[in-house]
């Protein structure tokens, strides 16, 4: 069992105090509080083994190519992958998504072929696409989302064609929780055969991953949600698949020979790696690995069912609260995405962040769920290893007080 | 009054919730000479600026003779926009600019609250919103809005576009 209060130790900026009070930090879904150990780690790599990668052949240039190469074969283990080389450093998912559109949507994609996303992308798997669609005259399609916020894939399936070329969704919505039928929509994507990319943004910090037992093509998650630094992203590939793609950014690193003319490109990963890489924040993205994996995702799933089953129970009591996602703890995970009758969500955070708690107000980064929703945005609160049951409880009281206040004031019609 | 209620109180003064309830300025002209459409790329809040023109007299001596807003947003910025409407209307484009400014600098802290005009003086009470850099966008929404439409030559009955960072 997690024992939060031992966890918190481990979390120097737990202790701080926000506006007068204890932080409550329930915005883990924008980004995780770092553990000493990663903080440490950032602060030895610059005192102890600074230097550029695969270019020199001292030994502090070794040391850093050593951190960085280690992190990748972590990650490698982590996900499941076969080889280290199919996991590529990038600066979060964003990015990762981004190269796979430019560097496979390029080269495999022709007028007329189709893209299926779902309508509860975050805009980070929706805008590139549109880009590449625009470019190339591609048509996007999406899985509908049910009213409670989940996939109704059954429908999807009128969807498909032999022109859908790329199934891209996201594992876990950043925005209600809701849980992906992850094997039924990859199943779906077999059918077809059409490539599969699953955004884990928000699955990877909180769930173990096995590339190889779900079969999908691409993967994409950000160190910084899950205890790593920022800057550091990963997209996993398959090899056959990366070996056939374009290179992304050309520039140093990424080639094997140059000429005035042309050149020619490096092997896995590095031909996606142009140019100096984030080396402290790779190197520091072990330690990470290495805490989530000391707790252990079993742990931590147990941990954060019940904290989410206390905010769906406290909130779910509160007759001016409304609760967007599915309600289950089977379907839905780690947040919990609502709104207090006739309040906008920004009022409302607002008034949570005056008693030091923090939750993201707004649109989540999904426009276009949120109209499907017709709501100009929720109030989010997202949970991690190190919340407690008393915080989730603070925020229930943080949440009525600020109903009290703008109900007295009669501020809302 | 609870605990902590009086940091929620500073911000959400009751002038504002006043504001915020009142539907005086709501709406659209439809036969307008300005038109403005500012959003909030942060929270997604949108916002719609009309207003209708006098005849008279060069472009920044006409009158705004009727000003409304419509939109949906939070409590400071609706606040925001019924009481600029109701501070401008009335006026000359050259002196709606210039109060325009004059809310946004004091939002910005360049200036007082008590620095501000007369004609803005319920303005004063978004002072509590200074505090919340994140909120001040929310405050300045309306007028920033407002400002770009007095921009356009208001005879094209041109729509314009205010996006915030
Ligand atoms: C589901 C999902 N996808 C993509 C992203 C983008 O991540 P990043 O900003 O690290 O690129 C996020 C987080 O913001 C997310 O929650």
């Amino acid at each position: 069992m997690i024992d939060p209060a031992k966890i918190r130790k481990d979390f120097p900026i737990l202790s701080r105090r926000v506006r007068g009070k204890p932080l409550v930090y329930l915005d883990n879904a924008a980004t995780t509080q770092k553990p000493r150990a990663v903080i440490e780690s950032l602060v030895s790599f610059y005192e102890r083994h600074n230097a550029n990668v695969h270019r020199g052949v001292h030994e502090l240039s070794e040391e850093a190519t050593n951190l960085v190469e280690t992190t990748r074969a972590k990650v490698a283990a982590l996900i499941g992958a076969k080889h280290s080389h199919c996991v590529i450093f990038t600066r979060n998912t964003t990015e990762s998504i981004n190269l796979v559109a430019h560097a496979w949507g390029r080269k495999f994609l022709k007028e007329g072929d189709e893209i299926l996303l779902t309508e509860l992308e975050h805009h980070s798997n929706l805008v590139p696409w549109q880009m590449i669609a625009q470019e190339k005259g591609v048509k996007l399609r999406f899985i509908p989302v049910a009213h409670d916020g989940t996939l109704d894939v059954d429908s999807a399936r009128r969807l498909l064609s032999p022109r859908t070329k790329l199934i891209a969704f996201s594992a876990l919505s950043n925005a209600l929780g809701s849980v992906s039928p992850i094997e039924k929509i990859l199943a779906m994507a077999r059918s077809i055969g059409a490539t599969t990319l699953i955004d884990a943004a928000q699955w990877a910090p909180h769930r173990p991953i096995d590339v190889r037992a779900w079969g999908c093509d691409f993967l994409a998650f950000s160190a910084h949600k899950m205890l790593g630094p920022t800057g550091i992203g990963v997209l996993y590939g398959k090899e056959e698949i990366l070996d056939a793609m374009n290179p992304f950014l050309g520039g140093g690193d990424m080639i094997r020979q140059v000429f005035l003319d042309h050149s020619t490109y490096n092997v896995l990963p590095y031909k996606f790696e142009a140019g100096t890489p984030n080396i402290a924040d790779a190197a520091a993205f072990d330690a990470a690995i290495d805490y989530l994996q000391g707790v252990g995702f079993d742990e931590i799933e147990r941990h954060e069912r019940a904290l989410l089953g206390r905010a769906l129970s406290v909130l779910g009591s509160m007759s001016e609260v409304e609760i967007y996602g599915p309600k289950d703890l089977d379907r839905q995970a780690c947040l919990v995405s609502f709104n207090i009758a006739g309040l906008h969500p920004h009022d409302a955070s607002t008034a949570i962040d005056l008693e030091g708690i923090a939750v993201r107000a707004g649109h989540h980064c999904c426009q276009p769920l949120m109209a499907k929703l017709k709501i100009p945005g929720t109030v989010r609160a997202s949970f991690y290893l190190y919340n407690t049951l008393e915080e989730v409880d603070r925020l229930a009281v943080a949440v009525s007080k600020a109903a009290r206040f703008f109900k007295k004031e009669e501020a809302i019609a | 009054m609870a605990e902590g209620d009086s940091e929620l109180q500073d911000l959400y003064r009751d002038v504002l919730l006043d504001y915020f309830k009142s539907a005086t300025h709501k709406g659209e002209i439809a036969e307008a000479d300005i038109h403005s459409h500012g959003v909030n790329p942060v929270c997604g809040d949108e916002i719609k600026i009309s207003a209708s023109l006098t005849k008279d007299g060069g472009q920044e001596s006409r009158r705004l003779a009727r000003l409304r807003y419509t939109g949906h947003g939070c409590v400071i910025s609706q606040a925001s926009s019924a009481m600029m409407a109701e501070a401008l209307e009335g006026l000359s484009v050259a002196e709606a600019r210039e109060l325009a400014g004059a809310f946004k600098s004091m939002m910005l802290r360049e200036t007082t609250p008590e620095a501000l005009p007369e004609r803005l003086g319920e303005a004063r009470a978004f002072e509590g919103v200074r505090k919340y850099p994140m909120r001040v966008k929310c405050a300045t929404l309306a007028w920033n809005t407002l400002i770009e439409g007095l921009r356009a030559p208001p005879a094209s009955a041109a729509s314009t576009e205010f996006k915030e960072k």
